[in-house]
């Protein structure tokens, strides 16, 4: 015969482990799901916003910053009416983690005000403001760095040579984040391309560009600076830059040893070769 | 009118406010501004989610002043006036949650039910530890992520978009699955506002002389196993799971039960 207390700590036992295994079970599809949604790279975040990874983590998703950006006071049409804001909240179906803050330069981009509204509004940190003071300690909206503009050169009508500055004219930073170069058309002979150039250490991604873009589709757009520029690495320096060699300054030296390195430099690119 | 007199009293108030944050967005207004998540009361008091800011302290993000001052007088505000006052008199799921419910009844759903065993009360309890366990592990606040409560919110200011379909599976869940299932059994915030609560001065009193055991309170009751002592002591409702919602009251013909002061040395002497 079994007796109660035996009894009573194996059904203990067995809904504690029931406990555990459910709670792993709920534990894995819940790591599984939030991994899953957090990772839209393609997005554009308000100025100021923190590294995504950092921005993700930060974000309470409060809406303050939506709020600020749609009722401010310049926010009009040119009759009158109210405008669309710039920064829309994640909804369902949007494919950006729900509830954080974004903005599609295509629907309405960043108009760059003065005053940035949006971003001092921010109660959890998530957008930055220390970030955009400038020398004066003034908030310096040129500062912020919400993407990179890039131009498809086979889309760009400018580069087939119909004269076009409709980017260059919308950029809030004109003559410095965009700038124009003149240069012979040699098809014609007697005309010049308009060439847009993006300037990246100018250009804040406010997407102005990508909204005046005359194109069907924008041939220049703007994407994340993560994923819209390459980084040269230790590898390579400009020897005649000060600057740029400050950069590689903490460079290691990497010593790479295997067959090849037996042989001179030399030897090795003439393997082969018959004279 | 009597027995609507809470019901009342508490849609009023669950319109008014979502109706604040609304107006915040659509209108500029400064009464209550943001969502939950973090709120500004008369343009300069922060108000933030206790479960929330968890889940983003627990993913190493130090937050802002801000959200952190906002969390301590939401907790204050609560821990007085009852913990899960937020979850009968505030949070928009409450009112889906609520019709569920009101339907189940209407139907006879609840005598047909199918005991779904497996789900217990206490399983928001895990539910609110482990959502702060997965926010450290995947670096994002967990249970933002799907909470009913902030998408339908959102929903209310911003436009729902497809998160809409969240507010009816709660309801259909509510409905067809376990009575009381999501605000019953789930919800990692009540679970919260529970714990707020556990002190809480204001509570539902019950003065069993009057009580004719009509059992009304307890079916009207979505946290009825906190009613156990229904025409069999006079004491308060101290489970920390009582949502505040007076509806017991409301519903209770004798005037047996009400809203009183807690008294502390009474009820520890029991």
């Amino acid at each position: 015969m079994i007796n109660s207390t035996d009894k009573n700590r194996r059904k203990f036992m067995a809904t504690t482990l029931q406990s555990v295994g459910l709670t792993a079970l709920g534990g894995m599809l819940w790591s599984g799901y939030s991994d899953e949604v957090k990772a839209a790279p393609l997005v554009l975040r308000p100025p100021g916003a923190l590294k995504e990874d950092d921005f993700l983590k930060a974000c309470i998703k409060c809406g303050l910053c939506a709020e600020a950006c749609v009722n401010r006071d310049s926010n009009k049409n040119k009759d009158g009416s109210r405008r669309d804001g710039t920064i829309q909240m994640a909804k369902g179906g949007d494919h950006v983690l729900i509830g954080t803050p974004f903005f599609v330069p295509t629907e309405t981009p960043c108009y760059m005000c003065d005053d940035i509204p949006c971003v001092p509004v921010c109660p959890s940190g998530a957008l930055d403001m220390t970030s955009l003071l400038g020398k004066d300690g003034e908030l310096d909206i040129n500062k912020s760095e919400m993407g990179l503009a890039i131009v498809h050169k086979e889309s760009c009508i400018a580069y087939w040579g119909i004269q076009c500055d409709a980017c260059y004219r919308a950029c809030p930073i004109q003559g410095e984040a965009i700038t124009v170069e003149h240069r012979q058309n040699e098809r014609t002979g007697k005309h010049a391309f308009l060439l847009p150039i993006v300037h990246s250490d100018v250009c804040t991604g406010c997407g102005l560009c990508e909204k005046a873009c005359v194109t069907e589709k924008p041939a220049i757009f703007v994407l994340p600076r993560e994923y819209a520029m390459g980084r040269a690495g230790d590898h390579y320096v400009k020897g005649w830059d000060k600057k740029d060699q400050h950069r590689v300054k903490n460079a290691k030296e990497i010593h790479t040893q295997d067959e090849r390195s037996e042989k001179k430099p030399v030897d090795y690119l003439n393997i082969g070769v018959e004279y | 009118m009597k027995n609507i007199k809470y019901l009342l009293l508490r849609r009023m108030t669950q319109f008014v406010i979502l109706f604040l944050y609304f107006g915040a967005n659509a209108y500029g207004w400064h009464m209550l501004e943001g969502t939950f998540g973090s709120s500004r009361l008369f343009g300069f008091i922060p108000l933030a989610d206790p479960y929330t800011t968890l889940q983003v302290l627990s993913t190493g993000f130090v937050l802002g002043a801000d959200v952190l001052l906002g969390t301590l007088i939401v907790v204050l505000f609560y821990m007085i006036v009852g913990g899960r006052a937020f979850c009968s008199w505030v949070c928009p799921i409450n009112m889906v949650t609520d019709l569920a419910n009101w339907l189940r009844r209407k139907l006879n759903l609840d005598r047909e039910e199918v005991n779904y065993r497996f789900i217990k009360r206490r399983a928001r309890y895990w539910i609110m530890i482990l959502g702060l366990i997965v926010s450290a592990i995947i670096g994002v606040a967990s249970f933002e992520i799907l909470s009913p409560i902030t998408i339908m919110q959102r929903g209310i200011v911003f436009g729902f978009g497809a998160g809409i379909a969240v507010v009816v599976a709660i309801f259909l869940f509510d409905l067809f699955g376990v009575k009381n299932g999501w605000c019953g059994h789930l919800c990692p915030l009540g679970a919260t506002y529970s714990l707020i609560g556990k002190t809480s001065i204001i509570r539902v009193d019950h003065d069993h002389e009057a009580c004719t055991n009509c059992m009304k309170c307890k079916v009207v009751c979505p946290e009825n196993q906190v009613l156990h002592m229904i025409n069999k002591e006079s004491i308060m409702v101290t489970d920390a799971e009582c949502t505040n919602c007076g509806r017991c009251i409301d519903v209770c013909d004798d005037d047996a039960l009400g809203f009183n002061i807690r008294n502390f040395t009474k009820s520890s002497k029991k």
